[in-house]
């Protein structure tokens, strides 16, 4: 199992997970094609140009965009669980997810993008514009008082819903922007705009993961608390502002890409926390693999189930996600529990010994 | 800080002045907040006359407005936010997180599953009959209580400290929101619409039936308010709690499948009305300066956050009546972010 791995082996598990779901997602489709077809395409030695549409054109992107996204949202989920200290925190906390909702419904009603594709820059904007606002208010909060990480925890909520409830009132009044949000908010790999936004966006990925693998060892000090980090010669300034600055990357870059998929930087981090073993460095490459995994199984399982329509990946990670991350949090809970009694047994065994000795 | 306390035999009561004081002035701004609503409207009133037509002395007419057309309203907004209120002032003390709301526990995602399927499937052909005799509020009902049996059972199952009961309404609510996304996504637009405006939690056309629904959950905050001071040990963390005797499991598990009932009742009548459970434990706790946000004082400003914003919904674009769920947020963010930005003494 992944869960008490060595880091290393669950590293390989996950690799291997990777590979199968990527190749089950160039073969899986309602057109049939063999992989022998397959693999001609992606050799470029096809004639078949109906194969080529397929693979190339169809296939291929969704596979890509949504390995990225799921890793870009599983470091994103990793970073805002370790800066404010809270395995509660996802990716949305920090008011990107919301921003970027903002930015998809104001640019359909604004500027009148009809298209969740049309609205990557929007979207990218609203989160990078919100997480600012986050920022700025945690740090006014933070200078008027030592209250650490619950600034930004209680700063991204209120930030976040101000800007869901005008979101909201936006699609009340206006049916068409409804029509373009209810699409973008499922999260779905499906179309050419995942394809098209990350051949924009890309860098900001990039960047993003650079900035937060640079950040594992920050990140393994600040959990032993803001004052020994402090001691520790750790800025938490520079630290913090890194580490938002890596998520609205991230983050940001992911939504605009394939919508909003909360769930799935809430549950990777939390899928390999066990085998990362507290150090940081091992756990955000962990999470982007598990991130990529959750997020490519969903699609190709959407593929399957409604032949010959699809089911949007975020439906899919809800419905079939949802239980399964109950049966990890159920077997964890069990084996501690198994584990405490056992110890409570052989206390109360010593303790009936112990008079005897004496 | 050292407080006097009452002592009478046995009983003792420690007397928080500051607790006491800001407690009751949010139930009397929360009162006077009620009393401004049913005078407003499209027959302007006197808040005396709506006095007098509470107290059976008013005109026909005035009993009619105040009585029969708004006080459902009010009555329902008092109840929603104290339920709300509460339940998140128990989530987050239980957990021990300022971030643990009973919306993380499954039971909203639930009740919506079940709204937004009736909603949608109403013109569909093939829905079933009994689907739709239960109504859009009697499938929240279910759905809610449907979400939060699952989770009480996953709860008895797992047995939990910290972080599980969380976890397990996280997995409980990424399920039943992937149902409604699922829904939302295939239904007609108008039907969408619908759906998201009873999504975004709304008191409007709500009367007796909604009322009635809710009044079950008022006994339940009752218990949960007698189990306040076990519940206030949580503050110290579980170790502690256990070490001064509370049985740590069972208060949790009680406390939650209390809480979950609850919200899931009002969540069926309002919809998920945003915003409340989460931000109203912590206005409670920084107004009554106490280190752990406390249950009563909660309720009290969960009820006050959503009448006021009921209020703002109503009268802002009269005669468009706005979902009370867009306004809380509007009128609770800002709050939130200045009491988090003032100067703590100035």
């Amino acid at each position: 199992m992944v869960a008490r791995a060595h880091p290393a082996v669950a590293a390989a598990v996950l690799c291997a997970a990777l590979a199968a779901c990527a190749a089950a997602s160039l073969l899986v489709g309602t057109r049939d094609l063999g992989a022998a077809a397959v693999l001609d395409v992606l050799r470029g030695a096809s004639d078949d140009p109906e194969a080529v549409a397929v693979v190339a054109g169809q296939r291929l992107p969704r596979t890509v965009v949504g390995a990225v996204a799921g890793a870009a949202l599983a470091v994103g989920g990793a970073l805002a669980q370790a800066h404010t200290r809270n395995p509660l925190a996802d990716p949305g906390l920090l008011g990107v997810t919301a921003g970027a909702a903002l930015g998809v419904v104001g640019g359909a009603t604004w500027l009148g993008l009809g298209t969740a594709g049309g609205a990557v820059w929007t979207a990218f904007a609203g989160a990078a514009a919100a997480t600012t606002a986050v920022g700025v208010v945690a740090a006014l909060a933070s200078s008027r008082r030592d209250s650490g990480p619950a600034a930004l925890v209680l700063a991204g909520a209120a930030v976040s819903a101000l800007l869901s409830s005008v979101t909201g009132v936006l699609l009340l009044l206006d049916l068409s922007a409804l029509d373009v949000y209810r699409f973008w908010t499922v999260g779905s790999l499906a179309g050419a705009r995942g394809g098209e936004a990350l051949a924009v966006v890309w860098p900001f990925v990039v960047a993003g993961l650079v900035l937060a693998l640079a950040q594992g060892r920050a990140l393994d000090v600040l959990a032993l608390g803001d004052d020994t980090a402090r001691s520790l010669g750790r800025s938490l300034t520079g630290t913090r502002v890194t580490g938002v600055v890596a998520v609205v990357l991230l983050v940001g870059a992911a939504v605009s890409c394939v919508g909003s998929l909360g769930f799935v930087g809430l549950v990777a981090p939390h899928l390999v926390r066990r085998a990362s073993r507290g150090d940081h460095r091992s756990l955000l490459p962990l999470a982007a693999l598990a991130g990529a995994v959750l997020v490519l199984a969903a699609d190709v399982v959407g593929r399957l189930v409604v032949q010959p329509a699809e089911l949007p990946v975020g439906v899919v990670l809800g419905v079939l996600g949802g239980p399964a991350f109950l049966v990890v949090v159920a077997r964890s809970a069990r084996r501690r529990q198994r584990r405490s009694r056992s110890a409570r047994a052989s206390a109360r065994a010593s303790a009936r010994t112990a008079p005897a000795a004496r | 800080m050292s407080s006097p306390a009452l002592r009478l035999g046995p009983l003792s009561v420690r007397v928080r002045p500051r607790h006491l004081l800001a407690s009751s002035a949010v139930v009397v701004t929360a009162a006077a907040v009620a009393v401004v609503s049913l005078a407003v409207g499209e027959v302007p009133l006197a808040p005396a006359r709506v006095l007098a037509a509470l107290t059976g002395r008013g005109t026909a007419a005035e009993a009619l407005v105040v009585l029969e057309l708004r006080l459902p309203r009010v009555l329902l907004a008092l109840a929603v936010g104290a339920v709300l209120g509460m339940s998140g002032a128990t989530t987050q003390l239980t957990a021990g997180n300022a971030l643990a709301s009973p919306d993380l526990l499954g039971v909203t995602a639930g009740a919506s599953a079940g709204a937004v399927t009736v909603i949608v499937a109403a013109d569909r052909p093939g829905a079933s009959a009994p689907l739709l005799a239960l109504g859009v509020v009697g499938a929240a009902v279910l759905g809610g209580l449907v979400a939060a049996a699952l989770v009480a059972l996953l709860l008895w199952w797992v047995a939990l400290d910290g972080l599980q009961p969380l976890l397990v309404g996280v997995g409980v609510s990424a399920l039943f929101s992937g149902l409604v996304s699922g829904l939302l996504v295939s239904a007609s637009i108008d039907d969408a619409a619908r759906a998201t405006v009873w999504l975004t939690g709304s008191l409007n056309a709500r009367g007796a039936q909604e009322l009635a629904v809710v009044a079950v959950a008022l006994p339940l905050l009752v218990v949960l308010w007698a189990m306040s001071s076990r519940l206030s040990t949580f503050a110290l963390g579980a170790d502690v709690a256990r070490a001064l005797g509370t049985s740590t499991a069972r208060t949790v598990t009680t406390a939650l499948v209390i809480s979950v009932v609850a919200v899931s009742l009002a969540t069926a009548v309002a919809g998920p009305v945003a915003f409340v459970a989460l931000v109203a434990p912590h206005l409670a706790r920084t107004l009554t300066a106490s280190p752990w946000p406390p249950l009563g004082a909660s309720a009290a400003a969960g009820a006050l956050l959503v009448t006021g914003a009921d209020l703002v919904a109503r009268t802002a674009l009269a005669p468009v009546l706005l979902p009370v769920g867009a306004v809380t947020a509007l009128v609770g963010a800002p709050f939130l972010v200045w009491l988090l930005v003032r100067r703590r003494n100035p």
